[in-house]
């Protein structure tokens, strides 16, 4: 399927500086198809968090009576009622925002602290690497769901907690490939040109070493937001997330307990996963299609 | 690098893990909001004597660094304390959570590799076509489901739909058992939901990663001369192709256990499945700390043993790494 491709002379010989990104990488990227659903599935959902803040200024609670638990999907409630009696359709909408300030925040933390990981180990080596890395290695190694769930538990379940616990716990894989990246980029003519007059380290990771990690950086910030969603709805479900605020997981947390699955009570049980699968998928789909787009730039080189 | 320096490196990073995790441990669980000992009693205020006489039997009189060497002793002679609220020893309960977490994960895990392997050689022998692609946006729509949600759905379609199939637990509840054969058969019956589940929501990296492998070595040199020599395609597919596309699949079937056993908790909470991701579920919910502390551990260290298995075992399956 794959044409064969000629060998060609290696790399930029000048020493110049290519840029990371080519021009019009935004507008192809735009035109594909996985970029187009998965930004609509966005926006969907920024829309449905804002509409729910609008529509819960009253409250969600609509009072309990045994008439109104788990009533099926009607005209008065569009998704029915929960084991409270509660608006389905409204606690969904309500959710949707603690699924992104927590997947936003906990990816900010995972990023910042991946990236930076990542830029000095590679760039200094040397104690410094040994040290990062063999500590990025081991947070590799152990799993994930338990770490994050042990942590919980000990921290706490506040929104903020809640963010550095998942942010802190996700930084590893970003930390491994942003290092491989630097110490290729390092060698490379226009960084040994500015070491070699003298130009500080600081500035070089900065001005140099920085715009050409970007790209990588972003198609895994939106990779990592995708795992980080997953983690606080897990979490939630477990009844280990967030309390005082409405979340699909603490709704599909509810639900569990309740015995709305078995009640066969699907208004409750389908719609909070559905809304995170879609949510995660629309941002895979995006992260997917940028690493396409800039994977063929890599075997150019 | 040489066999004996690469092993020893290896172990050696297995070491430093496994000390951080431990330490950690040690740390993470005495930075505990609250008093310990109230937390052990939990009687709210004792008399001094009583939390002083609390206080020795745990060793937390000493300095910080006798109570962690305290501590890993503890660890290493299995003298692991007993629970807060069942007052069972910890051991026992882990091991016995151990246990059938393991029988869990085993059917499921044999069932996920075969499965998602198959669907990738389907895949990427057809790559490009509309077949290819298909696979391929499913496997990422499997990815991105919760796998608890995923379990609460299968609950909710054999409870109410498809009456029948066991939705809880491990055996049914306070069953006699003429033969050994029928336990067998009732957990068999336990099990099936619960694989099920596991199965799809973790098919997709075996799948992606086998399909873009095969991708990879149906395009390289020894396969085209394999045509040329005028073999069959299904032989050139499965005697020279599948094996070597093989290799990247057996590293990430021992990388990825820590990533099963994370599914496996949600899947065992869902369903009731006495296991490790149960017992881990109630000591956090009932603040059960020796429990939740002795239960991390122990995933922890199936999983560094398994990162270790597979960077011994690789070698022997790939010659061009050991020459390295």
């Amino acid at each position: 399927m794959t044409t064969v491709v000629l060998s060609q002379p290696p790399g930029p010989v000048t020493g110049e500086q290519t840029p990371a990104v080519e021009r019009g990488t935004l507008a192809r990227l735009a035109r594909r198809r996985m970029v187009q659903i998965g930004v609509g599935g966005l926006g969907l959902f920024v829309v449905l968090a804002i509409a729910g803040q609008l529509l819960t200024v009253n409250g969600i609670a609509t009072g309990s009576t045994a008439a109104s638990i788990f009533n099926p999907p009607s005209l008065q409630h569009l998704m029915g009622t929960d084991e409270l009696g509660r608006d389905v359709l409204t606690e969904l909408s309500a959710g949707a925002l603690v699924s992104l300030i927590v997947g936003i925040a906990a990816t900010a933390i995972a990023v910042v602290v991946g990236t930076l990981v990542g830029l000095l180990a590679g760039f200094f080596r040397g104690w410094l690497e040994v040290v990062l890395m063999r500590f990025t290695d081991a947070m590799l190694t152990v799993p994930s769901l338990p770490l994050i769930i042990v942590l919980a538990a000990v921290v706490g379940q506040g929104l903020g907690q809640i963010v550095l616990v998942i942010g802190l716990t996700s930084w590893a894989g970003m930390a491994r490939l942003i290092r491989s990246e630097v110490l290729s980029l390092r060698e490379r003519a226009f960084v040994l040109r500015a070491r070699s007059v003298g130009v500080p380290p600081l500035r070089i990771m900065r001005v140099h070493l920085l715009p050409q990690i970007l790209p990588l950086v972003i198609a895994n910030t939106v990779l990592i937001s995708a795992a980080a969603i997953l983690a606080e709805a897990t979490l939630s479900f477990l009844g280990l997330g967030v309390h005082t605020r409405p979340s699909w997981g603490l709704m599909l947390n509810n639900a569990f307990k309740s015995g709305a699955a078995g009640r066969g009570a699907f208004w409750y049980v389908l719609p909070p996963g559905l809304c995170i699968a879609i949510l995660v998928l629309s941002l895979s789909f995006i992260g997917h299609a940028i690493n396409e787009e800039l994977s063929p730039r890599r075997q150019r080189q | 690098m040489t066999t004996a320096s690469r092993i020893s490196s290896r172990i050696g990073q297995t070491v430093l893990t496994l000390f951080i995790v431990v330490t950690f441990n040690f740390w993470l669980f005495r930075l505990l909001p609250g008093n310990f000992t109230q937390l052990l009693s939990r009687a709210g205020a004792l008399d001094p004597a009583a939390v002083a006489s609390l206080k020795q039997s745990f060793g937390l009189d000493k300095s910080p660094v006798e109570q962690y060497v305290l501590y890993i002793k503890n660890l290493v002679t299995f003298n692991w304390g007993t629970s807060y609220v069942s007052h069972q020893p910890v051991f026992q309960m882990v091991f016995q959570a151990l246990v059938n977490t393991i029988v869990l994960i085993t059917v499921a895990y044999i069932l996920t590799v075969i499965i998602g392997v198959a669907l990738g050689v389907f895949a990427g022998r057809r790559a490009g076509r509309l077949a290819d692609s298909v696979t391929v946006t499913t496997s990422l729509a499997l990815w991105s489901v919760p796998t608890f949600w995923l379990g609460l759905v299968l609950v909710f379609i054999f409870s109410v739909w498809f009456v029948g199939l066991p939705v809880s637990g491990m055996t049914t509840y306070a069953a006699t058992y003429s033969t050994p054969f029928d336990q067998v058969v009732d957990i068999g019956l336990h099990l099936i939901l619960p694989t099920i589940t596991l199965v799809i929501s973790s098919i997709a990296q075996y799948t992606l990663i086998m399909r873009n492998s095969l991708v990879t070595v149906l395009d390289e040199d020894y396969v085209t001369t394999a045509r040329a020599k005028g073999l069959s395609s299904r032989r050139v597919l499965w005697r020279h192709a599948v094996p070597n596309a093989l290799l990247p699949t057996f590293t990430l079937t021992w990388l990825n256990i820590g990533i099963f056993l994370s599914t496996t908790l949600q899947v065992e909470v869902v369903f009731s499945w006495p296991g490790l991701g149960s017992l881990i579920f109630q000591s956090v919910n009932q603040r059960d700390y020796p429990v939740l502390e002795v239960s991390f551990l122990t995933i922890a260290v199936v999983v560094i043993a398994a990162n270790l298995l597979n960077d011994l075992l690789y070698p022997l399956l790939d010659p061009r790494i050991a020459r390295r």
